[in-house]
């Protein structure tokens, strides 16, 4: 007897626990991890101007990638780059046609230390830094820029010991925020905050010493047939949408 | 299988493997150092301290990795309490480096080598160094003559259980590792990288071995443990 009373109990908290995540009606997004926080308030904005909510997860482009050819039940991709969406078009999981431009990104040399980075990024040339962190170049675009950066500027060489690898642009946030690497490239989204910098010191990098960081987001077949990642996908190009997005540190 | 092996295998994969071969092995005997003192007083003592020790011993076991990785974060960098000792000992900062990984590791699986051995102590009672002690021995001679052989078997899996967790290690790695080859880049993030950039082949050699050694790992543990003393850890 006092079994099925457990059994019952079970079975309601499975329930409870299960229940409305199979009900709201929502758009479940793959945003690129410096895109995280724009996507935050543009998650706001779109459930206020549409009535959808938003199921956000953040990743490497790379990792969000391979979740999302394993069946992640992702509706829309944000990535970091171009390249993602393009094969995600052409490996057929992603709505032909649908891929669009919605940032071009930034890279920032930034230190959670007032003091340390010049304007002009010189200290990249000295050694007033035991750490400087990115993230991973295989996975994250940003990565793969800082990595451009630092060789056009013929610094790769001398300072590869020091480099500390995030999993993404995040985790290069994190570890330089907590002052454990003293230098970091980042997203300038990641340390802006409607144009300004929120803390520390920053080289805004001049976009002609990467590739451009063109980041394209597509309809992922999963959402084709659903009016709420379509409605996000208009969204994107709103003007309050650009207007985020632009606030962020983003051009387009 | 040995040429076949090591054409599937990089330079890059040879090094994480080697890290965290080297990884697992100091990060076992520093345990079985600190865990042995550490399970004897706990099997011993009658401190109110015991049950907040036990507890705090148990924390990594059931904490997720990322809590702690968070935290040894914060507490390895420069601002944080270990980060300002570790520098005022003229070490530097400890993040990102194997010393730091070390660390880590020493925190993450210390249940795992106290656990066996308090309980090997436990099993033993009072009774051998009572014993010992009537035959005039010292209790230090009658530990490492009495009680620690007595204990082989939990020492043994302490070891085993140790090294085998520090291997399988990822979240924390992930979190204070910073991913450089030949210092925190071990074979558990090296097959995340792998996966995550879709080089399954690579991912697929370095995770059957993982596999495999893990199995390996488990069926020598059974068969050191006698059938009659089940639940020894």
């Amino acid at each position: 007897m006092r079994g099925r009373w457990a059994c019952m109990g079970m079975i309601a908290w499975v329930c409870w626990f299960t229940g409305p995540v199979a009900w709201a009606a929502e758009v479940s997004v793959a945003v690129a991890a410096n895109f995280a926080a724009p996507m935050k308030r543009l998650a706001v904005a779109f459930e206020h101007a549409s009535g959808h909510r938003t199921v956000v997860s953040v990743g490497a482009t790379g990792a969000l990638y391979a979740q999302a050819v394993h069946g992640a039940p992702f509706e829309v991709f944000l990535g970091a780059d171009q390249a993602t969406a393009q094969r995600l078009q052409s490996q057929g999981l992603a709505v032909q046609g649908s891929a669009y431009t919605y940032a071009i990104g930034r890279l920032v040399l930034w230190s959670a230390q007032p003091d340390l980075v010049d304007p002009q990024g010189e200290v990249l040339r000295t050694a007033r830094f035991q750490r400087l962190a990115l993230a991973n170049p295989k996975l994250a675009p940003y990565g793969a820029a800082a990595y451009e950066v630092l060789h056009r500027k013929g610094l790769l060489e001398a300072w590869r010991h020091r480099l500390v690898q995030g999993d993404n642009i995040a985790q290069a946030h994190q570890f330089t925020a907590s002052k454990n690497a003293a230098l970091g490239f980042l997203a300038l989204s990641q340390v802006v905050v409607d144009g300004r910098l929120t803390h520390g010191s920053a080289w805004v990098v001049p976009s002609d010493l990467h590739s451009p960081l063109k980041q394209d987001m597509v309809l992922l077949k999963r959402g084709a047939n659903a009016p709420a990642a379509y409605a996000f996908m208009e969204f994107m190009r709103s003007p309050a949408a650009r207007a985020i997005i632009r606030a962020h540190g983003y051009e387009d | 299988m040995g040429m076949k092996t090591e054409a599937l295998l990089d330079p890059q994969a040879w090094q994480a493997i080697a890290l965290t071969l080297r990884l697992a092995t100091l990060t076992t005997l520093v345990l079985l150092l600190l865990a042995t003192p550490l399970a004897w007083w706990l099997a011993h003592t009658r401190s109110r301290a015991r049950a907040p020790v036990s507890a705090l011993v148990t924390l990594p076991l059931v904490l997720p990795p990322s809590v702690l990785g968070f935290y040894l974060l914060v507490a390895l960098g420069p601002q944080g309490p270990l980060g300002q000792f570790t520098q005022a000992m003229g070490w530097g900062v400890l993040s990102f480096t194997f010393t730091g990984l070390l660390i880590g590791s020493v925190v993450f699986s210390l249940p795992f080598a106290v656990q066996p051995i308090h309980n090997a102590f436990e099993a033993m009672g009072t009774r051998p160094m009572e014993v010992a002690a009537t035959l005039r021995a010292s209790p230090l001679d009658a530990f490492f003559t009495v009680a620690l052989p007595q204990a082989r078997t939990g020492l043994l899996t302490a070891a085993v259980l140790s090294f085998a967790h520090t291997v399988g290690e990822f979240g924390v790695v992930l979190m204070i590792g910073g991913n450089i080859p030949g210092q925190t880049r071990v074979v558990s993030t090296l097959i995340y990288g792998h996966v995550e950039a879709l080089e399954y082949a690579q991912a697929h050699v370095l995770a059957a071995g993982m596999l495999l050694f893990s199995f390996l790992v488990l069926l020598v543990l059974a068969w050191l443990r006698p059938p009659a003393r089940r639940g020894a850890w």
